[in-house]
């Protein structure tokens, strides 16, 4: 059930100052593909300029030329984690096609320029979102979980941060946010802001009559 | 006799009162002391000028000959840290240098060499730290890559050459690498009485051709040179670019003791050898093959070769910066000379010369030397600084002599403890020497060390030269023995720490470990393993008694630090295996039983479970 205004507010077109937004927005979900979404960095005493992670959305790569990836393998091998590599990650297959997809969606809504196109694509990239950080966390989860039982080193099963420092054993282990995850949160501002400012201008224009039809 | 024995308390006390007056007399150390106050510096000074905080690292490199070792040492300054150990003509069981089928067939089968004087690469006279070269005693020179700090080639023996001391001064674009005899013998080799020494038996001297590209040395040329002791050398730069400079002595021609009958004359000789007419001879197809060697004679080329009477049995010959002097130091003299390269040129060019040895002409010394500076006892080797000094070692008065090129007066002295040979200064044998230290390699050092027995190591010691007086700065302990030393600043050699994977081109490298395993060929069986933290694969083999076994070891580590060994007991085998390098080991599997292999370079905190088992059937 909905109210005639909420629907005359859904087929309302919109301007063209968030038409522009939404093509900076599919511009900026582009530059997520060269971009990093997050970095684990971790520090030990014998590895003075830490070992990183940069996890792309197709991808993940070691500092040092890809050899920190390596060394963090051989490290984990220790205590019997699963090795970290892009096959054992079945987002690092889809996300940059939802990506793509996301992005003619958002193209989409700059052409077909009605409130209702934005509002869907607006509510499929919240989705993409939370469930790439909800896998993201669960991946974790899983990895600092589900542990070998014969491994060499016996630890308690342990969460490696997310976001933010934690101290891992002999790791101070940081885990942030990098230059994709902003653009993702940018394109989700760039969403609602188009979203806002034709629902500003539609309550300070005064209402035209429907054409008879 | 009754008077005799009236007053014998009276002898009693004269004989003691006159020993008591005398010891009285003596000082219980030298008056002019090297051990007391002199030889101590400034301790606040010397503290803050050498202490390297830890994890702070040193502005230098120096490259110290491991002398009969057979190594060459690294150290760091101004902190003389003994860094690490390049083994070169002598096996080395901590880097497996030697245990592997390469390095044992690099080795030949000498397993020990005099290493004597390191020369760095040089581009327009200057060090470019791309590599080091260093001489044996037995014919042979070696390269070490800096890229690595690993001996990559060794060439030789070399074919007429006995006693490679002269040797391995480049060139100012390291164009050749030096090699002279201190030994002379018939050339070509063969029984000749003792007798004949002064005709039948030759010194050479001789060009080592180096690859500018890869480093790769070849023989270019060798001179038949008359049959002296060829002791030191060094190139000519900048003006005198093109000539070499070897000092000899024994050119009595003398044969038996030779500390009395190589010591008769009161000079000797430096040879001034024209190195590019060498190259141009032997272009020209000059010279005669000797076993299988193109050998030049000075007599039928003239202008190869003239001798510059130098005081009597001199040691070092140095060039200044500038190339304009050669200083050569007579050692059992008071002086050091200095000869005016011009003034060699128009000696030749005027043909002023006072006899000739063999065909090659003898200068005037009158007419080419500038100035006989009066450094002090025992001058063996010169040094430079940037500001136009000149350090000379004084072996018998133990010291050092600081004097200035031009005017020739000697303005400082610091002792050294004691009996300093060579002597090393800061880049100092280039056109542009750094100044700041310099190495004194002596030669004797008891009583400035914790005692550690009748085998007494060598000292070096390092020498602030910053300022106008010398100060002695710190005693290092150095193992046997520094005969010279390269100083290059440490911003010139950026070493790789892992071997990177594309660049193992070894064929039985492996990297995976599903690849590796045991082929049999015949009674041939290869192994290819691959070591990784912290565990071989594979961790056992079969081999039947009498196989011919090559393992072949492949370390795929990327990171710095990781290297693994490979000891396999009661085989006398011994690899140690850089990241990113694969070493071959080939022996024949005589005992039959189960032999432990096992990583003998700690690795990690598994490094003990590290081990695998070979069963020789």
């Amino acid at each position: 059930m909905q109210s005639s205004s909420t629907r005359r507010f859904l087929d309302q077109p919109i301007d063209w100052r968030s038409r522009l937004m939404l093509v900076v927005a599919a511009g900026l979900l582009v530059t997520i593909y060269f971009v990093p979404l997050w970095n684990m960095t971790m520090f030990a005493p014998q590895y003075r300029d830490g070992l990183r992670l940069d996890i792309y959305a197709y991808t993940l790569t070691g500092g040092n030329n890809g050899q920190d990836v390596r060394e963090i393998n051989v490290l984990n091998h220790y205590i019997g984690m699963h090795e970290l590599a892009d096959t054992s990650f079945a987002e690092l297959q889809w996300m940059p096609f939802v990506i793509g997809a996301l992005g003619l969606l958002v193209l989409r809504a700059a052409v077909h320029a009605t409130v209702a196109s934005v509002m869907d694509v607006t509510m499929l990239f919240v989705y993409f979102g939370a469930f790439s950080l909800w896998s993201f966390g669960y991946k974790l989860y899983q990895y600092g979980h589900d542990l070998a039982p014969d491994a060499a080193v016996k630890v308690p099963p342990f969460m490696p941060p997310m976001f933010g420092y934690r101290q891992i054993a002999n790791f101070e282990v940081y885990s942030y946010p990098r230059a994709g995850t902003y653009a993702m949160l940018g394109v989700m501002l760039l969403l609602a802001g188009a979203l806002v400012s034709t629902w500003w201008q539609s309550r300070h224009t005064p209402e035209v009559p429907a054409p008879a039809g | 006799m009754k008077r005799r024995n009236r007053y014998p308390w009276a002898s009693v006390l004269a004989v003691v009162g006159l020993a008591l007056a005398a010891s009285q007399c003596t000082p219980s150390a030298p008056r002019r002391s090297t051990g007391g106050a002199a030889v101590q510096s400034d301790v606040a000074v010397a503290a803050l000028k050498t202490y390297v905080p830890p994890g702070d690292l040193d502005q230098y490199y120096m490259f110290s000959s491991g002398g009969h070792s057979g190594q060459v040492y690294v150290y760091g300054l101004p902190s003389m840290r003994h860094l690490s150990t390049i083994p070169v003509f002598t096996p080395y069981p901590a880097t497996g240098y030697g245990f592997d089928d390469e390095s044992k067939k690099m080795l030949g089968d000498l397993t020990w060499g005099d290493a004597h004087h390191p020369a760095l690469s040089e581009t327009k006279g200057d060090y470019d730290g791309r590599w080091l070269f260093i001489n044996e005693m037995n014919g042979r020179i070696a390269r070490i890559d800096l890229r690595d700090f690993k001996t990559k080639q060794i060439l030789g023996p070399v074919p007429n050459l006995h006693g490679n001391h002269g040797s391995s001064f480049v060139t100012p674009n390291t164009e050749y690498a030096m090699m002279a005899t201190r030994f002379s013998v018939p050339v070509p080799q063969r029984p000749v009485g003792i007798d004949k020494y002064a005709t039948e038996y030759k010194g050479i001297v001789a060009g080592v051709k180096i690859d500018p590209q890869s480093g790769e040395m070849s023989l270019g040329w060798e001179i038949l040179m008359p049959p002296f002791d060829y002791d030191i050398g060094d190139a000519g730069k900048l003006v005198s670019d093109g000539w070499m400079f070897f000092t000899s002595y024994n050119t009595e021609r003398a044969t038996g003791k030779l500390e009395v009958t190589a010591s008769q004359r009161d000079r000797d000789y430096i040879a001034a050898v024209d190195w590019r007419a060498a190259e141009k001879a032997i272009a020209a197809g000059l010279g005669d093959m000797i076993d299988g060697v193109r050998v030049l004679d000075p007599a039928k080329v003239p202008g190869l070769v003239y001798l510059m009477p130098c005081g009597k049995s001199p040691h070092g010959v140095d060039v200044s910066p500038d190339g304009k002097y050669i200083v050569g130091s007579g050692k059992l003299q008071g002086v050091t000379t200095a000869f005016n390269f011009e003034k060699v040129q128009t000696a030749i060019r005027n043909k002023d010369f006072t006899g000739e040895e063999d065909g090659i002409p003898v200068l005037k010394y009158e007419s080419i030397k500038d100035a006989e500076v009066p450094v002090g006892l025992g001058p063996l080797h010169t040094q430079f600084g940037p500001d136009g000094f000149a350090y000379t070692s004084l072996f018998l008065d133990s010291a050092i002599a600081k004097w200035k090129l031009g005017t020739w007066e000697v303005v400082d002295k610091v002792p050294m403890s004691y009996n300093i040979g060579h002597l090393a200064a800061a880049e100092g044998d280039t056109v542009s020497p750094d100044g700041n230290f310099l190495v004194g390699l002596n030669k004797l050092s008891h009583g400035r060390h914790l005692s550690v027995g009748p085998s007494q190591p060598e000292s070096s010691q390092l020498v602030d030269i910053s300022e106008e007086k010398m100060k002695l700065l710190y005693d290092a302990f150095t193992e046997p023995e520094p005969h010279y030393a390269q100083i290059i600043k440490a911003d010139k050699i950026r070493p790789i720490e892992v071997y990177p994977k594309e660049e193992n081109k070894h064929p039985l490298a492996v990297w995976d470990v599903n690849e590796t395993g045991v082929t049999r060929n015949g009674n041939r069986v290869t192994v290819k393993m691959v070591a990784v933290r912290s565990s071989f694969s594979p961790t056992s083999f079969e081999v039947n008694r009498g196989d011919i076994v090559t393992i072949a070891v492949t370390n795929i580590e990327q990171t710095t630090d990781e290297l693994h060994g490979f000891a396999l007991l009661d085989y006398n085998i011994n690899l140690v295996v850089d990241p990113g390098e694969t070493k071959q080991v080939t022996f024949t599997a005589t005992k039959p039983g189960v032999f432990a292999y096992y990583c003998t370079n700690f690795c990690s905190a598994l490094h003990q479970e590290m081990q695998g088992y070979m069963i020789a059937k």
